[in-house]
């Protein structure tokens, strides 16, 4: 038997994995446990985004830029299989309106760190060859990237060498505590597992998880679906989206939005996606979600018209009623930290957050300010 | 009438299908007094078994490759008879629940698919009959994809649609029933069969004659491709399969080992045959798309497929949505006439609120022969199922998902070294699964691929696969808008505060 590990990871997804390899490579011993695969949950429901260009100003955007960095890291670091590309990003205008608010979002961003460079309609072409021809303009955002999630998670978990045991197919059923409240380790299908340390990388089930531990945490699944096409040669170089994308990310709308990012693959496929809507767990295809999304991929790129969609897929994206992430130590339980609610953003914010997650445990230097992420703050539902 | 309009008017019941379970579940709906759409992607009607040479070939006598051909003649009549209206050439993708309202379904059909006029079609209908079928189950073994290597059901269409032989000295390979029946027809159509290859013995049947007693019918077939096979000094051998195909360019012969009770090759019992084609299959896996992307329940079979859960009604277990054939597992054509007829009465006497209906001796009598033939069915496919031991035919070099070009030592891989416990995890990690096909050729495979690192069972339900057939993107974007859960999404980025 091994000696019981200084920490429990709840979730093999890329968040979780990126928690473990950090933690991993701060010299802490692992456990990563998932009821189910290796990134089986969200990020195996995803296209892989590490954007900038969406955020506004704000602790998300700051959190973004870090992890951007950390992300060309990895990149070094692990295999090419992960598919990281920094291709950038191409957010584009179709009238004078949209040109206008997208130019004044893009300078704000660039006063807190973002890369932007506004392209005129006439040289939208020169960017992207395929894109229609009536655009107004756009802005390039070089700093956007893309990765394969589940490669990207399953080569982390591995770079986390020796100090990291996975055990998959394993539910936890119970957070242990001890006699003052604080986490003893967890129970799960399998029997007991003792660490002092807990995080919750559950993604969209991260508020259940919470609720094993005696706390309250507010996180929602906002569905939302992918197309995919059959394989092409490279006609879409970037990752490009109509400005109306970052109106929605932001939204607090139930109802179903939809502005597709649309991008081309290393293996030939271009994903669509993604919409969005708040319907609980529910799986079943929204034939709306497809028309629209479809739809916007064709007006952008009308060489798409005749190209097919081999399949679709829906993911829960996890998010928290502020929609920022949950990060840190949980003060209402000592020993439990939080490290889900990445709504779309989960892949491309995972390096910062397994960073945060390790600096807190071995009391290093917090990269950023992350009282915006404390997971206490939405009240409620104290330890008992 | 050879156009039909984009939005059909609601039927009582859309059948999705135009084999001989949907044409008895059609024609059976449509004479009681139900108005009936029966939707099928095929040209003219008959589905995989009822398969024929178009009119242009001029085949004198397409009948001599069936038996039960006035069966087929006689569902024909009564469909031409009958108001339903049948809409050849329709590629189902999808079937959801009507918004907001969710009271009916809507089953949406490109249609035009051959040439360029392709449009989308959508049907709403109260009740749904899936008779979607079944496709050959394939495992891989060194050098499947050698040209001269084909299904052998796929072997079966091209003699029954273009008269046309895979080869002229044919290894028949693989398991199941079918494997008897392929043969007998290459035999029958001037081709030469070395040997007809079964993995499995015929032995599990022997355990079950009270099954077996109770479907004489199948018996007789067997007997008649059993006599058509001595005529043709066609060799049976059981216990064993082709474990390598040889050639250059195309096959030149291929390798029959022997098996052990596991399916595991037998080492040094390698013999050579020549050949320059090899028709295999494994039997057929329901083809459950569209029922698994509307949430019904499925069950696992004898031989490790899954088919759909059905009541006494042929209902699944989503109320409005009814099966019958292959999809509630493998049967043959006879059960799948029996199904669909039964299903097709079922759903008039609950729209028409007549449970008299279903009360009658002739339903008693169908439900009866219907439970027989699915207990046959169950004694066959347990007789045929794949033995734990076949995926040592494969080396790591074997091709196992052909779209995508990955092979089994790195669908290995993922499982032992990235932590893949699942079909559809290896497919994100290995792009196993995620070409043309969508995993319908290699899904089995990589399933028991998956097995092999843990003991563990397949996956208790199919793989969802929301878009049943491929789709153009403009004819996604074509749909018409569905006024339901909707906020036009604001122009332009809302710049905060």
């Amino acid at each position: 038997m091994r000696n019981p590990p200084d920490l429990i990871v709840v979730g093999a997804g890329v968040v979780g994995a990126a928690c473990a390899y950090y933690a991993a490579r701060a010299g802490l011993t692992v456990t990563v446990i998932d009821r189910g695969s290796v990134a089986g949950g969200t990020t195996g429901a995803g296209e892989g985004n590490l954007l900038v260009s969406d955020k506004e100003p704000g602790p998300e955007l700051e959190l973004a830029l870090f992890s951007a960095e950390l992300w060309r890291e990895l990149a070094e670091v692990l295999p090419p299989r992960i598919e990281y590309e920094a291709k950038g990003g191409l957010v584009v205008a179709s009238d004078g309106q949209a040109m206008a608010a997208l130019r004044d979002f893009a300078a704000r961003q660039a006063q807190h760190g973002v890369s932007t460079e506004t392209v005129p309609g006439e040289r939208l072409r020169e960017l992207e060859p395929h894109l229609a021809p009536d655009l107004m303009g756009g802005v390039h955002y070089p700093q956007d990237a893309q990765v394969q999630p589940a490669l990207a998670a399953a080569h982390l978990l591995r770079a986390a060498g020796d100090r990291l045991q996975l055990r998959l197919g394993e539910e936890v059923t119970a957070i242990l505590t001890g006699p003052s409240g604080e986490v003893r380790g967890v129970r799960t299908s399998t029997g007991e597992l003792h660490a002092p340390y807990v995080v919750n990388a559950a993604g969209s089930w991260g508020g259940e998880l919470a609720r094993l531990a005696g706390v309250e945490l507010p996180v929602l699944p906002r569905r939302g679906f992918v197309l995919v096409t059959e394989p092409l040669p490279r006609v879409v170089r970037r990752k490009v989206y109509a400005a109306d994308y970052v109106a929605d990310v932001a939204s607090d709308s139930a109802a179903l939005q939809t502005s597709a990012v649309v991008e081309g693959t290393p293996a030939g496929p271009v994903l669509i996606g993604a919409s969005r809507e708040r319907v609980g767990f529910d799986r079943s295809l929204s034939v709306e979600a497809l028309r629209r999304l479809a739809g916007q991929a064709v007006r952008l790129f009308p060489v798409l018209a005749t190209v097919r969609a081999l399949r679709t897929y829906a993911g829960f994206r996890p998010y928290l009623p502020d929609h920022l992430p949950a990060i840190g130590p949980d003060p209402r339980r000592p020993g439990l930290l939080h490290a889900c609610g990445h709504e779309g953003a989960g892949i491309g914010l995972a390096p910062a957050t397994g960073r945060i997650i390790a600096e807190s445990l071995t009391d290093g230097q917090l990269p950023l300010d992350i009282a915006p992420f404390r997971p206490d703050r939405f009240g409620g539902g104290e330890a008992r | 009438m050879t156009s039909s309009p984009s939005d059909e008017p609601e039927y009582d019941l859309a059948v999705i299908g135009a084999g001989a379970a949907g044409l008895a579940g059609a024609v059976t709906a449509a004479e009681l007094g139900l108005s009936v759409a029966l939707l099928d992607t095929a040209a003219h009607p008959g589905g995989q078994f009822y398969r024929h040479p178009a009119p242009a070939l001029g085949a004198t006598r397409p009948e001599a490759l069936h038996h039960d051909w006035s069966t087929f003649d006689e569902l024909r009549r009564r469909l031409a008879d009958s108001d339903a209206r049948y809409l050849a050439g329709h590629h189902v993708w999808t079937v959801v629940r009507t918004e907001p309202r969710r009271d009916r379904w809507e089953v949406h059909a490109a249609t035009g698919a051959d040439g360029n006029g392709e449009r989308p079609v959508r049907v709403r209908a109260r009740a749904v009959l899936l008779a979607t079928g079944a496709y050959e189950r394939q495992l891989p073994f060194p050098g499947w994809t050698l040209p001269g290597v084909v299904g052998a059901g796929g072997a079966q269409a091209m003699l029954k649609s273009g008269l046309v032989l895979p080869g002229r000295r044919v290894v028949v390979a693989g398991s199941g029933p079918l494997l008897l029946a392929v043969a007998a027809s290459l035999a029958t159509a001037g081709a030469r069969v070395p040997a007809v290859v079964e993995a499995s013995g015929y032995l599990g049947y022997a355990r079950h004659p009270r099954a077996l007693a109770a479907d004489v019918h199948k018996l007789a077939e067997a007997a008649v491709h059993g006599t058509a096979l001595l005529r043709h000094r066609v060799r049976l051998r059981t216990r064993s399969a082709v474990t390598q195909v040889h050639g250059a360019d195309r096959v030149e012969a291929v390798t029959v080992s022997r098996l052990d009770r596991d399916w595991r090759p037998v080492p040094g019992t390698g013999r050579r045959i020549a050949c320059d084609a090899l028709a295999v299959g494994h039997g057929l896996v329901p083809q459950l798309e569209l029922a698994t992307g509307l949430g019904c329940a499925t069950r696992r079979t004898q031989d490790g497929t899954s088919a759909l859960d059905l009541d006494a009604d042929q209902q699944t277990s989503v109320p409005g949505i009814w099966a019958a054939g292959e999809t509630g597992g493998v049967g043959g054509v006879r059960l799948a006439c029996v199904e669909g007829e039964l299903a097709g009465v079922a759903i008039a006497a609950r729209l028409r609120e007549r449970p008299a209906l279903t009360a009658g001796g002739r339903v008693r009598a169908l439900r009866r022969r219907r439970d027989r033939m699915r207990a046959f069915a169950a004694v066959m496919a347990a007789a045929h199922a794949p033995g734990p031991g076949w995926s040592r035919w494969l080396d790591d070099a074997t091709d196992v998902c052909r779209c995508e070009e990955v092979t089994a030592g790195r669908i290995r891989e993922a499982v032992t070294d990235y932590g893949a416990r699942d079909a559809r995890t290896v497919k994100l990690l290995t792009r196993a699964g995620m070409g043309w096909c969508q995993g319908r050729m290699c899904g089995t495979a990589v399933a028991c691929l998956v097995g092999e690192g843990q003991g563990a069972q397949l996956p208790p339900s199919p793989e969802r696969r929301p878009l049943a057939v491929p789709v153009r993107l403009e004819m996604l974007a074509a749909l018409a808008e569905t006024a339901a859960r909707e906020n036009p999404p604001s122009k332009a980025p809302q710049p905060p505060g």
